[in-house]
């Protein structure tokens, strides 16, 4: 009946709504068998092969084109090697090279969070640096506005670097000699841009991520999320179009990062930026990214939306970030519907204004209609409810009923509904035999169970 | 089986011929140079009245190292004087001041190109390493010989002995800055030089520091040495101790090149650490911890979600 409080810390109840605006689902329908799970037996995609999602609204922003990086003396025979599909180990021994980064070709486009997902030592962090050249690339093109940057000289890579790219530290490497504002005014300074405006620029970075009142403390008098407060706002601080961020809110404990990533979508919504954002963890990459590229040792194994990584893993290794795929074959819906939704009981002379109240001061969007035998009647918004109530119906809430929800099946394994809830913009409510209201899963309470099983 | 007797003293005779037969103009305008830096040093702290150096330290200490320091300083700095020993102390912090910043001159730039490239390393190491156990009356001979008596012979052994702490830690510090911070800098665009001036040297700065501590703890106990072929100053107290067998001479001189350590240690140490405020020695000095409290209000309270 009441609004339980959600099992976990981690920001928002319901999925973060921009995740289905940009759910781009290339070649979803055309698949030969959508409801199925893709078989475990999937190989992994042939280098040319990787799934991209090729039809975005926004521009392409940076291209990578097979590009390589290889750590040793050797790096054009072990490129010759990887080519002819020879193994990490085999490369290792028969050159004494290491692959960092195997062929990656993909693109991100402008304005989006794309977030570089995988195990360590799979090359991710790597990846990120190709692309500014902190690690020089070993073969292959990186385009950033159609221009590549692989081939520039050493003047206009600074260049570059100062005008279009910031970058964000996982253990933030804000200057230690240096005041909180001559940190955030660094890339500023390092420019040339005079100190009066690079002050008042570095402030307003500052103001923008709430540190304005800390401009003259220094560092270490800081916390972690603050000090990645100015870690930010040093990168925001010269406009960059593109900010690279290396596991930058890993070293945060987990309340304090989801505060970061709310305050990273924040930024973003107010400024869009094109963000590149290393991550190993599913969690984050779900919550912020737009599209997900996996990669693994050293080869990008899947790019595509948090919802088709999470329906169509590439292969066991994607599949394997959910932790464990049978906890899916053995979980049932029942099992992890949790009544954290607001339930609106059907009776006689129940008036809509007080459960939009409701609604609101709970901040969900949707509620459950149950009878008073607690039977599941249907599933209703805020918009559709004022809409039925504006209409003047005896019976508001069957008039309000959302037609698109079709409750889940208590006995229904996980892996049957992963989809359904997946693609649902609402979290599913869950019924039994018959038809009581048992609880809602949402997104989020999905992952989570398929997450925690294995701890 | 024969005497071996390889010729290696020869070699180093020939070595030290050759430059003096070749190069006594160079070594005229090195001397000349040296000559002008430490005579007008000398000049200065000899000529300069003693209670204005006195009252110089004492604030030094006061802001640098805490009042009792200060007190102390004074103190030892009276003792001197009433030991009659004043001028050669200033004469041998001459000489110190003078080597130091010849060793900073040139041991800085090589730690910085040492830290850069591994090719120098290699080179510099062995170098350092024998300049370093080399006993220290050895430089006195070419010193002399290149140079004639006094106070720049003493100058430039003193570097050379003195010289290898700052090098080595110099490029210890730049070595060991944290790679994210350079690749921070990178990142946001430094060139070579901004990377080193904004990045590696502020963050190797206590390490240098540290380095120059060093350096000048050597060049004193090299000054002393150097007295034997006429740098003059405290060494002359000791030496002239040592050759009339005078244990009171011997250990009024000692006491006060001990106190010139202990000065020159604490004050040069406190630069490698974060710098306190000259109000904050004063307050403390005064029983006052105002001071600390206000500082402890700036780091409290947590920044509003924005």
């Amino acid at each position: 009946m009441e609004v339980m409080p959600l099992p976990k810390a981690g920001g928002r109840p319901e999925d973060d709504p921009r995740t289905m605006q940009t759910t781009t689902m290339p070649g979803g329908d055309a698949r030969p068998n959508p409801s199925a799970m893709p078989s475990p037996a999937a190989a992994p995609a042939a280098p040319q092969g990787i799934p991209l999602a090729e039809e975005a609204a926004a521009p392409v922003k940076i291209a990578l084109r097979n590009v390589f990086k290889v750590f040793g003396d050797r790096p054009e025979a072990a490129i010759a090697l990887a080519r002819q599909g020879r193994t990490k180990e085999e490369i290792l021994a028969e050159t004494g090279c290491t692959i960092g980064v195997h062929d990656a070709s993909f693109d991100i486009h402008a304005g989006e969070i794309f977030v570089i997902m995988g195990l360590s030592g799979s090359g991710k962090s790597t990846l990120l640096r190709l692309i500014n050249r902190l690690i020089e690339p070993s073969a292959g093109a990186i385009e950033i506005d159609g221009q590549d940057v692989t081939k520039l000289s050493a003047q206009d890579l600074i260049a570059l670097r100062r005008r279009d790219m910031a970058m964000v530290f996982q253990s933030f490497a804000l200057l230690p000699n240096r005041t909180v504002l001559d940190n955030a005014a660094f890339g500023l300074e390092v420019a040339g841009v005079k100190e009066a405006e690079r002050h008042a620029r570095a402030m307003a970075a500052l103001k923008g991520v709430g540190l304005a009142p800390y401009a003259q403390s220094r560092p270490d008098a800081l916390s972690g999320g603050m000090k990645q407060r100015v870690g930010l706002a040093r990168a925001l601080a010269s406009e960059p179009s593109v900010l690279l961020m290396d596991e930058a809110f890993s070293a945060l404990d987990p309340l304090i990062r989801a505060e970061m990533q709310d305050e990273l979508l924040r930024l973003q919504s107010e400024h869009s930026r094109t963000i590149v954002f290393v991550s190993h963890d599913l969690d984050e990459a779900m919550r912020i990214g737009d599209r997900i590229a996996i990669m693994q040792h050293g080869h990008v194994v899947q790019v595509g939306t948090p919802d088709e990584i999470v329906t169509k893993p590439a292969n066991d290794y994607v599949r394997s970030f959910f932790r464990n795929v049978d906890v899916a074959q053995v979980f049932r819906a029942r099992d992890i519907a949790r009544e954290t939704q607001v339930t609106l009981i059907e009776r006689r002379g129940m008036a809509v204004p007080a459960a939009l109240e409701r609604l609101r001061r709970h901040d969900r969007d949707t509620a459950i209609v149950v009878g008073r035998d607690k039977r599941y009647h249907g599933m209703v918004s805020a918009d559709s409810l004022a809409q039925a109530a504006r209409s003047g119906a005896a019976d508001p809430y069957a008039r309000a009923f959302l037609a698109d929800v079709e409750p889940l099946h208590a006995d229904d394994l996980l892996s049957e509904v992963m989809g359904r809830v997946a693609q649902s913009p609402h979290p599913l409510p869950v019924v039994d035999g018959a038809q009581r209201y048992l609880g809602s899963i949402s997104k989020s309470t999905l992952l989570m169970s398929l997450d925690r099983s294995t701890d | 089986m024969q005497d071996l007797d390889l010729p290696i003293g020869e070699a180093a005779d020939a070595a030290v011929n050759f430059v003096l037969d070749h190069f006594t103009p160079t070594l005229d305008g090195i001397a000349a140079a040296i000559a002008l830096v430490t005579d007008s040093l000398r000049d200065v702290l000899v000529g300069l009245p003693a209670p204005v150096i006195i009252a110089a330290i004492a604030l030094l200490a006061l802001w640098r190292v805490g009042w009792k320091f200060s007190v102390f300083a004074v103190a030892a700095l009276a003792l001197i004087m009433g030991m009659n020993l004043w001028p050669r102390m200033m004469e041998t912090l001459s000489l110190v001041l003078a080597a130091t910043g010849f060793a900073m001159l040139v041991g800085i730039p090589l730690g910085i190109a040492m830290a850069r490239s591994n090719a120098v390393q290699g080179v510099a190491r062995p170098v350092l390493d024998l300049m370093q156990t080399m006993p220290a009356f050895v430089y006195l001979i070419p010193a002399a010989m290149f140079f004639g008596l006094g106070a720049v012979p003493g100058t430039i052994a003193t570097v050379i002995f003195a010289m290898p702490p700052v090098v080595r830690l110099t490029n210890l510090g730049l070595r060991q800055v944290h790679s994210e911070f350079i690749e921070a800098g990178l990142a946001f665009g430094c060139t070579p030089t901004q990377l080193l001036l904004k990045v590696q040297i502020p963050n190797a700065l206590p390490s240098i520091m540290a380095g120059i501590n060093q350096t000048i703890m050597l060049s004193l106990s090299m000054v002393v040495i150097a007295s034997m072929i006429g740098a003059g100053g405290l060494g002359n107290t000791v030496l002239t101790g040592i050759q009339r067998l005078d244990v009171g001479t011997g250990f009024e001189g000692g006491l006060a090149v001990v106190v010139l350590a202990v000065l020159l240690d604490r004050i040069t140490q406190s630069f490698g650490n974060a710098r306190p405020s000259l109000f904050g020695g004063l307050r403390a000095a005064l029983g006052s911890r105002k001071a600390a409290e206000s500082e402890d209000e700036a780091v409290q309270g947590h920044p509003g979600r924005a």
